[in-house]
């Protein structure tokens, strides 16, 4: 039998969450969603009075036992789309997507442990998906975050990752590359050898391994973890351009 | 008639032919970097390449031999799933038609396998024809290793997962055997004309 089609449908915004001077969550609601696993992404369809289309994909924030279907999107300011998404759209707006897209970067409770996720960024989004999960499916999964953002107000989720690292089986790592505010006591500097070495699981724990983030970013990390002695087969990799527009 | 989105206007790009781009497409000048996993690096050295499967006797070529074979350098318009398009783009390499005469096969279909344990299927006659070559140059550099370096596959009337990196052979098999991201969701065939990009399209 052929497989069904991905279908289209029209989401409703039901609430927007301004999450850092340059990101915004669209919280959606989404008829006849058929469920989806944390780490996939949707795509998003915008269509202009004349019919002329754009589409672009993004990664689902929300993990699967949310009652509705968040996307987190970073504007981009010569971009196409996420300043659309980012700036134009507002509550009870619809949306049109479909999804859920993506069979690799995915992650279950069921799939265990350790877990190493590694953002860059708004690479943040799909591993957050897994946090949620991880929290919402009550799973004990050791789990590592390292995570690398420009500036404080840069952190995507800041409150709910302190709340979600009060579990002692999660540990957030959070080092900013550009400027930090005084008294910070996180890690500087982009993400380095030293800086996994201390963050992240031993390769022989074999960590399923996610890393996400600008191409640069995930380029160097994934080298590194290779480098360090995690099987290149651990590592799940997603990678996005400045053209994500 | 689709979903208009109320306040959005769009922002094409006015100096694109449209006929080159296919439906859901938009063009970029940069070069997006899309992979599974970490970027292998192999050296030409350890680099070779073999066609295997259901074939009289598996043929395979060091760098050095493949780079000894004819080579084609030819201008192609490339599509990604991911949405982004990129047009003609410059590339050196040997015709999929010169490495299949050392073979002689009835198979009808071939997985393309790579370094990264990555694998796509296609049609055999996808990627014969002159529609597939083995590159080795990118606008007549060295294809860089985030680009599939030393060599990929490159059959550019299909989504680019089909080009696939690292390419280290083609196994002839009888039956369609999906690959990678046919495997886990996305279209089997990948006609960017027809977006074929996820099962069902």
């Amino acid at each position: 039998m052929a497989p069904a089609r991905i279908a289209w449908r029209v989401a409703t915004v039901v609430e927007v969450v301004e999450e850092t001077p340059h990101a915004r969550t669209l919280v959606l609601d989404v008829p006849g969603w058929p469920g989806h696993v944390a780490g996939q992404h949707v795509d998003v369809r915008l269509t202009a009075p004349d019919g002329y289309q754009a589409q672009r994909s993004y990664s689902i924030a929300s993990g699967p036992e949310a009652p509705h279907v968040a996307l987190t999107v970073a504007r981009i300011d010569d971009g196409e789309v996420s300043p659309y998404l980012a700036g134009e759209v507002a509550v009870g707006d619809g949306l049109e997507l479909r999804g859920p897209i993506g069979g690799h970067f995915t992650w279950t409770a069921a799939d265990g442990g350790p877990l190493l996720l590694v953002a860059g960024g708004s690479g943040l989004v799909p591993l957050m998906a897994m946090l949620r999960h991880r929290a919402a499916a009550g799973s004990g999964a050791e789990a590592r975050l390292l995570l690398s953002a420009r500036t404080a107000p840069d952190v995507l989720y800041a409150a709910e990752l302190a709340e979600l690292a009060a579990d002692p089986a999660l540990t957030v790592t959070t080092t900013l590359t550009r400027s930090a505010p005084d008294g910070w006591g996180g890690r500087r500097g982009r993400v380095d050898a030293a800086m996994l070495d201390a963050a992240a699981p031993a390769p022989a724990a074999m960590p399923r391994t996610y890393v996400c983030g600008p191409t640069a970013f995930v380029e160097r990390v994934a080298d590194l973890l290779v480098a360090r002695g995690h099987a290149a087969g651990t590592i799940h990799a997603e990678r996005f351009g400045p053209t994500g527009g | 008639m689709a979903f208009i989105s109320r306040g959005f206007h769009g922002r094409p790009r006015r100096d694109v032919d449209p006929s080159r781009v296919p439906p859901g497409q938009y063009v970029v000048e940069d070069f997006p970097v899309l992979s599974a996993g970490p970027t292998p690096r192999v050296p030409t050295e350890e680099w070779t390449f073999t066609i295997q499967g259901a074939v009289d006797e598996a043929v395979t070529w060091t760098w050095d031999e493949l780079a000894a074979l004819p080579a084609e350098t030819f201008t192609v318009d490339i599509h990604c799933v991911t949405k982004w398009s990129k047009l003609g783009t410059s590339w050196t390499g040997v015709s999929v038609d010169t490495l299949l005469e050392s073979v002689a096969t009835e198979a009808d279909f071939v997985t393309a396998y790579s370094d990264g344990d990555y694998t796509t299927n296609l049609a055999l006659e996808d990627i014969t024809d002159g529609r597939a070559w083995v590159v080795q140059a990118f606008e007549g550099e060295p294809l860089e290793a985030e680009h599939g370096g030393p060599a990929r596959l490159l059959v550019p009337h299909l989504y680019f997962w089909k080009s696939a990196k690292w390419v280290r052979g083609l196994t002839l098999t009888p039956e369609d055997e999906p690959g990678f991201w046919e495997a886990a969701g996305y279209h089997n065939h990948g006609d960017p004309w027809h977006e074929q990009r996820y099962w069902g399209d």
